[in-house]
């Protein structure tokens, strides 16, 4: 089973998001691996342990993103791709990752793709599906559960809490929703093996890909923080009353009713 | 010179910090409240390979440095000061003088469970009346054919009640300037004759277990002589010199945590108007103790860094616990006094930083015997 993980790196869920001038600030931010893409790495590893073959984590990003790749190895991928755009892509979205991965699996013969449901960042959940779309592969979005049996694979996926069972074949691209697994600790000989694993280092030139090619179709106009919450009001007097005032406020203050 | 991390040490520090967080934290309260010693939660860290970071890959370790050691030491600490007082006793006492001075056999049979974390060791070198003054010792061991017979008793064991061995240090004879001689051996904890008791009631670390242990007629084979059956004495001092550097780191952690709780405190709380983090008064007291816990854990780095060096150490390891566990315990007290009468309140969980952190002063050689050792190294 050949298998891959595509992941990305994002700022930690515990970090501030500091906007100075439009731009968010990513000076002395911690930064993860997207933990929708851990339950990726890790469904990743189950099957390879259980059915063999190879994991191989791929990301399109900078070099800082090496240190979550060697997570993603120390976790126990056998080995990781770094596509790194820095030097050639000022501005990108969902159009410029999906084309830059999907021109490296390109022929590559994946059985099955992994990618998280969303990155905890951007949230577009679109990096996954335009993978998959422009290989040519079916995909199946936010699942919660994956058996594989030969070619054949059944599907559980999360439909705003209900689940739909799917079946489909491989090839495939799966994206993981919460609930999928329980990701490991990357153990600490895992961290020092990881050190030897292979490490693959490309460049857009490596892809024979041009900057042309991978320009974004979007444009962000404005980057804004949501309001500050406002502090809460308490009603007070009798209960009829406050169910009164109650309606009232969602009325003419909430706009709500 | 250079001031960061590796790549290996950072992953290390996030994957220890996580654990600790999700594993350990939310636990801390209640193992001070109930003097637990978790046993589930060092069998967790040992399939992480947690218990075997400073030892090379054949005896079962991960092969990392003693910077790794002392990251991970001081994030268990950060999220509970009992189980980190466990974790570096675990390692600096029960597992490395076995790697520094045992024989091959012994690190297959002693060591390489101990790395793999599949059992805990203990060192017994304290006395009623013998610790760092070690002429006091006691416990005495006598070869009787094969066999060393040993008597005495031990105090403070830290693990003793968890392990499958204790290294215990005993009287052996004396030399020709009539001192004694001082050897180290390694006894298994279901020898007959070796009572281990756990009844302690401690002021803080309340999650590590700490023993009182009474050997009686306790017969081990000659080979369980630990190294040089004349350099006991040398041997735990140097075994001590690398437990400092843990505590130290522990020390480290311990202040970080009440640090952090201080500073958001001082953020959240309200007086006069305004959060009480606007004024200099606990301003002051905040970037006193941000710099403070910044040193430490710079010497902390710089002591470990000269061990994976192969250089002397004992200097720094001695500079890096007395200056961490001091420090640590001013900021711990004034994380209290910025919480004020709240801090004294066990609920907001600052007063456990500044009993857990007291050991620091103590334990491995009180703070005047780092200045006896800092004292000795200046050549005094």
């Amino acid at each position: 089973m050949n298998i891959c993980v595509l992941i990305k790196r994002t700022f930690d869920t515990e970090e501030k998001i500091i906007l100075t001038d439009g731009i968010i600030q990513e000076e002395g931010a911690e930064f993860i691996i997207n933990p929708y893409d851990e339950y990726a790495i890790e469904e990743a590893i189950q099957i390879r342990d259980e059915q063999g073959g190879e994991v191989t984590a791929v990301m399109a990003g900078n070099e800082d993103g090496e240190k979550e790749l060697r997570t993603a190895l120390a976790m126990g991928a056998d080995k990781a791709v770094l596509i790194n755009l820095e030097e050639d892509v000022e501005d990108g979205d969902q159009w410029t990752t999906a084309k830059v991965l999907s021109t490296y699996l390109e022929g590559k013969n994946y059985d099955l793709i992994l990618a998280g449901n969303v990155a905890i960042d951007g949230g577009s959940g679109q990096v996954g599906p335009r993978v998959a779309e422009l290989l040519g592969i079916p995909y199946v979005t936010a699942i919660t559960k994956l058996e594989i049996d030969g070619r054949k694979v059944k599907i559980e996926r999360d439909v705003e809490g209900d689940v739909e069972v799917i079946e489909a074949s491989l090839p495939l691209l799966v994206t993981a929703q919460q609930g999928l697994n329980e990701p490991r600790y990357p153990s600490l000989p895992g961290i020092m093996k990881a050190k030897r694993k292979p490490l693959e280092q490309l460049e857009l030139d490596d892809l024979d890909l041009e900057e042309d090619d991978v320009e974004p179709k979007t444009k962000v106009l404005e980057i804004f923080l949501p309001p500050k919450k406002e502090a809460g009001k308490i009603l007070k007097g009798e209960l009829e009353d406050q169910a009164k005032e109650l309606v009232s406020l969602l009325r003419s203050e909430a706009n709500i009713i | 010179m250079n001031f960061e991390l590796t790549k290996e040490q950072q992953m290390i520090k996030e994957m220890v910090r996580e654990f600790a967080e999700k594993e350990i934290a939310p636990n801390a309260a209640k193992w001070d409240e109930e003097a637990y010693f978790s046993i589930e939660i060092f069998k967790k860290m040992g399939e992480l390979g947690l218990l075997g970071i400073p030892f090379p890959e054949e005896y079962g370790g991960a092969g990392g440095d003693t910077i790794s050691y002392a990251v991970a030491v001081e994030e268990i600490g950060r999220a509970c000061g009992g189980t980190g007082l466990s974790y570096a006793a675990a390692v600096s006492l029960g597992a490395s003088p076995i790697y520094y001075f045992g024989t091959e056999e012994q690190k297959q049979k002693w060591l390489v469970p101990m790395a793999k974390g599949e059992a805990l060791g203990a060192f017994g070198l304290t006395e009623p009346n013998a610790g760092s003054d070690a002429g006091g010792t006691r416990t005495r061991a006598v070869l009787d054919g094969d066999e060393y017979v040993i008597n005495g008793e031990k105090c403070w064991i830290t693990n003793a009640g968890h392990a499958r061995q204790v290294i215990v240090t005993a009287v052996t004879g004396k030399d020709d300037k009539d001192k004694n001689i001082i050897s180290a051996f390694i006894v298994p904890t279901n020898a007959p004759g070796f009572t281990i008791q756990c009844n302690y009631d401690k002021m803080g670390v309340r999650a590590s277990n700490t023993c009182e242990l009474v050997l009686e007629n306790v017969r081990v084979p000659k080979e369980n002589i630990l190294g040089d059956p004349a350099k006991g004495f040398k041997q735990f001092l140097y075994t001590l010199d690398g437990g400092r550097i843990s505590i130290a780191a522990l020390a480290v952690g311990i202040a970080q945590a009440a640090f952090e709780k201080a500073l958001q405190y001082a953020k959240e709380r309200k007086q006069f108007g305004q959060s009480i983090s606007k004024f200099q008064a606990i301003q002051f007291k905040l970037a006193d103790m941000a710099m403070e816990i910044e040193l430490a854990r710079s010497m902390v780095y710089k002591a470990a860094w000269l061990k994976d060096q192969g250089k002397p150490f004992t200097k720094e390891a001695s500079f890096a616990k007395l200056f961490a566990s001091e420090a640590g315990f001013r900021i711990c007290n004034q994380a209290i006094q910025i919480h004020g009468g709240y801090g004294y309140m066990k609920e907001y969980g600052v007063e456990r930083h500044l009993r857990d952190i007291k050991l620091m002063e103590i334990g491995e050689g009180t703070s005047e015997i780092q200045r006896l050792v800092i004292a000795r190294q200046l050549g005094c």
